[in-house]
């Protein structure tokens, strides 16, 4: 990069703020999936809106393309800088700047830790509802960009659900304000758009969030199966009981063993694990309770237990979220994918994986959000074996397409990024690609923010859409074309 | 006169009217009416097509042929917004109806626009199952017209809005694209969130064909109960007590008038020994305001605001504030009220929003709307008017835009570059 544009750089954040020794870069050459790597051409860590603004204002100048980052705990390469990009880091805006209980509100800076949150509501018995497994360590700028969900979300709903406003530096360095502390500000609802945009429409400087009151009481069941197949089913009874619990995970027995020899979380040992958490009035939920014990016992569970304590519920939570870094003690590598079923087709889907597997002599250990049908295999190989590496990637887009085959998604949380952006022609129609990026020349017609994530092929704004082919009715003779 | 001589009459290319009639049939493409009329807005025809296919083609000849396209569900608030520029084609979802799917067993729904929303509820029904929302007029408003407009009601407190409901959508653009986004998983962040782009974009983008819905179970009980309360302060000092409290109500309304105190409903669901038990607690919470069990009628608090008996001299508005400024509002209602002599009614729910009925003269009422418009804006909120008396002097619909008007702009340019889809109806002139 030139000296020049370095010194304007500088200038705009200060000595402190700018990073561009090779040594210091390397901290920023990936985010959580650290087989993509791209040197930053500098990090910028801006502390104030301002500063965002005149740094996006110099790149919008000299066509600079700008990777915003928030913990870089993220799995999808979304915050994997870009050749010739700076990369800006919004670790330095991490305060949290209004706390409006009466309304239950909250706006923060983007780079305010997930948990931090929570932990500055919690003395009055508020939370952040969007509980990200990463969410001791991740930003919530981060978490908006994702639209980042949790174990919790199946009752609560996703970050998408507790973004009220956003204020957003466009990629043109103007600002715009997105929501707003009221519900439905007139106008499109650009902060739901924007919201999961995976940092490719601008950088938000400011979030608005919701927070809720916590119930009267929480309540977490632990239940034992033979395998996932019941475990499955007794999700299915709930579910059509009409209950709606505040969460439902479910682990298979190689996840249950790296989780124990990871945090000694007690589980019990089984093929099918399932962690049931209901919540709200306690007359309410012990009459659910009661009710989710029979259709765990119905459907072959051998052992039922509660977590008795708010410390042994603490625990039963940090098995589970501790689930994807406690592979490392069970395989030297692993590949974490997020994929999404019809809860349905949970049976179907786990047996192909296990077809999958038995091919491919690989194990695949398995944790899901199981009420919502997000699955997180994880692939376990070596990289010092020849050819397991590609084995285990092609093992695991096969897991894709499987979720996409039975009308799922590819990927419920964590993102397309860099990762899954070839995938996205399998979900996706070229139209509706299409669609999407047209909406994203609106955000950024010079395409510098966040560029080449996502989207399997770039369009230039203005670009005509694709030849014309005929529409089946003009082929049938029925309509012409005007 | 066939529709083709008629639409003639009114000046369509005959041409384009063959091309019509070619692709949905003679019966589906008729001249449009006075009753056909949107505002002050005539449109020359009415087409129905049966199919998505079928609308997104004539929608890209219409764009073609520079005509200004109004989409339409069931017409229950084709009045909202502001005025169409332009209005040559009325491009009705009336006969795409269908449910498509019902997966009970994974809580969704695949929809077509057209379908109404008690159809819809009725169907979801037969397997306890719920559609979260309670929109106005639900036995002739379509999925396609709620959406559109962001017709939530008091459910929305525990449910969330429409926003929060809608997982899938496919809509037809203006060049005949037709495009899907979101899928048909409850979980998925895979491309952008275009569901929530065309909620409440008032058919200025593209026009809903079908949507995809998740659901939730009908309740096993539900109990009413109404809080009487002496006046605006007490009532928000019990609306946000509500809110403090672990109570799990699934809404909470408040009923204002220039009438009668204050009342509050509040309803809850779930088993027998859970509402038992949150009715005590309610009890406690609401002393001294009195509580008694309250009816069903709850339920159309809003649709009797809008049966207003004359059209002409009421105006209805969609207010939207913080919790916290509920009865500094209503005070400054009742306050503009008695200063334009106007009749005034309304209806808030904890979320802050909320709906007012000003009737009187068209001059006094809009310059209420006005004032309160003036002062709410000051303060993080906003006032839509949704229904104004034909005589009433201009007055916005939506009232000033943010600083993200000229990227709603860009948005619109993006996708609807000829303005062909309700040209003029939207924020700042969208
Ligand atoms: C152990 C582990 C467990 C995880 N568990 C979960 C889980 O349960 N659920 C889940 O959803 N995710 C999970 N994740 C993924 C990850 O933590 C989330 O995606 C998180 O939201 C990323 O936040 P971050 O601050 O690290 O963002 P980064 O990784 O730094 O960035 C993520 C994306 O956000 C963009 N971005 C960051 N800040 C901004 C901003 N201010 N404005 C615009 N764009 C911005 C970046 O450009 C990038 O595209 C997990 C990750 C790990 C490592």
């Amino acid at each position: 990069m030139e000296v020049r544009i370095l010194d304007e750089f500088r200038t705009i954040v200060g000595g402190r703020g700018l990073i561009s020794s090779p040594e210091e870069l390397h901290t920023y050459e990936c985010d959580g999936l650290t087989n993509f790597r791209v040197m930053p051409r500098a990090v910028l860590l801006p502390n104030s809106t301002q500063q965002v603004q005149a740094v996006v204002r110099l790149c919008h100048r000299e066509r600079i393309p700008f990777v915003a980052r928030g913990s870089g705990t993220g799995l999808s390469g979304g915050a994997l800088p870009v050749e010739n990009g700076i990369v800006i880091s919004l670790a330095r805006m991490n305060g949290i700047l209004e706390v409006d209980f009466p309304n239950a509100r909250v706006v923060v800076e983007p780079g305010v830790i997930n948990l931090d949150v929570t932990g500055r509501v919690a003395p009055h018995e508020y939370f952040y509802a969007p509980d990200p497994s990463s969410q001791s360590i991740c930003s919530i700028g981060g978490n908006v960009a994702e639209n980042s969900g949790g174990a919790h979300c199946l009752k609560y709903g996703f970050t998408t659900t507790h973004v009220l406003g956003l204020e957003v530096v466009l990629p043109d360095g103007s600002l715009v304000h997105l929501g707003g502390k009221t519900l439905d500000t007139p106008g499109y609802d650009l902060a739901g758009v924007f919201v999961g945009s995976e940092g490719t429409l601008g950088v938000a400087t400011k979030i608005i969030l919701r927070i809720v009151k916590r119930p009267e009481c929480i309540q977490t069941l632990l239940a034992a199966f033979p395998s996932t197949n019941e475990a499955g089913a007794a999700v299915s009874d709930i579910i059509a009981a009409g209950m709606l619990p505040a969460a439902i995970e479910m682990m298979d027995d190689l996840a249950i063993q790296a989780a124990e020899a990871a945090v000694h979380a007690n589980y019990p040992n089984c093929g099918g694990l399932l962690l049931v958490e209901l919540d709200g009035p306690v007359a309410e939920v012990e009459a659910l309770m009661t009710h989710v014990n029979e259709i765990c016992r119905s459907n072959g569970a051998s052992e039922i237990r509660k977590a008795q304590s708010d410390a042994e519920r603490a625990l039963v939570w940090k098995g589970r979220k501790a689930a994807f870094a406690a592979m490392g003690r069970i395989s030297p590598n692993y590949i974490v994918q997020d994929g999404v079923i019809p809860r349905t087709a949970l049976p179907q889907v786990m047996s192909e994986i296990a077809r999958l597997s038995q091919e491919t002599g690989l194990r695949v250990a398995n944790v899901f959000h199981a009420g919502d049908g997000n699955l997180h295999p994880l692939v376990l190989y070596d990289r010092r074996i020849a050819g397991q590496e590609e084995t285990a990637e092609l093992l695991s887009s096969n897991i894709l397409e499987l979720c996409i085959a039975a009308g799922g998604s590819i990927t419920g949380e964590h993102g397309v990024g860099e990762d899954k952006k070839k995938m996205m022609s399998k979900m996706f129609a070229e139209p509706d690609l299409v669609t999407m990026q047209r909406v994203r020349c609106a955000f950024d017609p010079l395409q510098l923010s966040n560029p080449t994530k996502i989207f399997p092929t770039p369009r230039l704004c203005g670009e005509k859409p694709g030849e014309y082919v005929p529409r089946p009715l003009e082929s049938a003779g029925i309509a012409e074309r005007y | 006169m066939d529709a083709a001589t008629k639409s003639e009459a009114s000046g369509l290319h005959s041409a384009l009217r063959y091309k019509f009639i070619a692709l949905v049939g003679n019966e589906y493409v008729r001249a449009a009416t006075a009753a056909d009329a949107v505002a002050r807005a005539q449109p020359k025809l009415v087409i129905e097509p049966g199919t998505e296919r079928e609308l997104a083609e004539i929608l890209r000849l219409s764009n073609e042929a520079g005509l200004a396209v109004i989409p339409r569900g069931g017409g229950t608030k084709l009045g909202w917004g502001n005025s169409p520029a332009r209005a040559d084609l009325i491009l009705s979802t009336v006969r795409m109806t269908e449910i498509i799917e019902h997966a009970w067993a994974d809580l969704t729904v695949t929809v077509e626009a057209g379908c109404t929303i008690q159809r819809l509820q009725e169907t979801l029904g037969q397997h306890g199952q719920r559609l979260a929302l309670d929109p106005l007029w639900p036995e002739k408003a379509t999925v396609g017209g709620v959406l559109s407009t962001n017709d939530s009601g008091a459910l929305r407190l525990r449910f969330g809005a429409l926003r929060d409901l809608i997982i899938g959508v496919t809509i037809a653009l203006p060049d005949g694209t037709l495009a899907s986004s979101g899928g048909k998983v409850v979980k998925n962040v895979a491309g952008y969130d275009l569901p929530k782009l065309v909620t409440g974009a008032f058919g200025t983008l593209g026009v809903i064909t079908r949507a995809v819905f998740r659901l939730h179970p009908l309740p096993l009980n539900s109990h009413f109960f109404s809080i009487s309360t002496v006046n605006a302060e007490e009532t928000q000092k019990l609306v946000l007590a509500v809110q403090d409290s672990k109570l799990a109500h699934a809404f909470l309304q408040s009923h204002f008038s220039d009438e009668k105190p204050p009342a509050s409903d509040i309803l809850f669901e779930g088993t027998e020994a859970g509402l038992a038990a949150q009715e005590t607690q309610l009890r406690v919470l609401a002393a001294p305001a009195s509580v008694c069990a309250a009816s069903n009628s709850s339920w159309t608090a809003r649709q009797e605001l809008w049966a207003f008996s004359d059209p002409a001299s009421a105006a209805i508005a969609k207010i939207s504030i913080l919790p916290t400024n509920m009865a500094r509002t209503m005070k400054l209602v009742a306050h503009s009220a008695k200063a334009q002599q106007l009749r005034w009614k309304a209806l808030w729910y904890a979320t802050g929003l909320g709906w007012l009925r000003l009737e009187g003269k068209p001059g006094a009422l809009c310059a209420a709307l006005q004032a309160l418009r003036g002062e709410l804006q000051g303060q993080d909120g906003s006032l839509v008017a949704f229904h104004r008396p034909s005589k009433m002097p201009a007055f916005d619909a939506w009232g000033t835009a943010s600083d993200a008007l000229p990227l709603m702009k860009a948005v619109k340019q993006q996708l609807d570059p000829k303005n062909t889809l309700n040209a003029g109806r939207f924020v700042g002139g969208v």
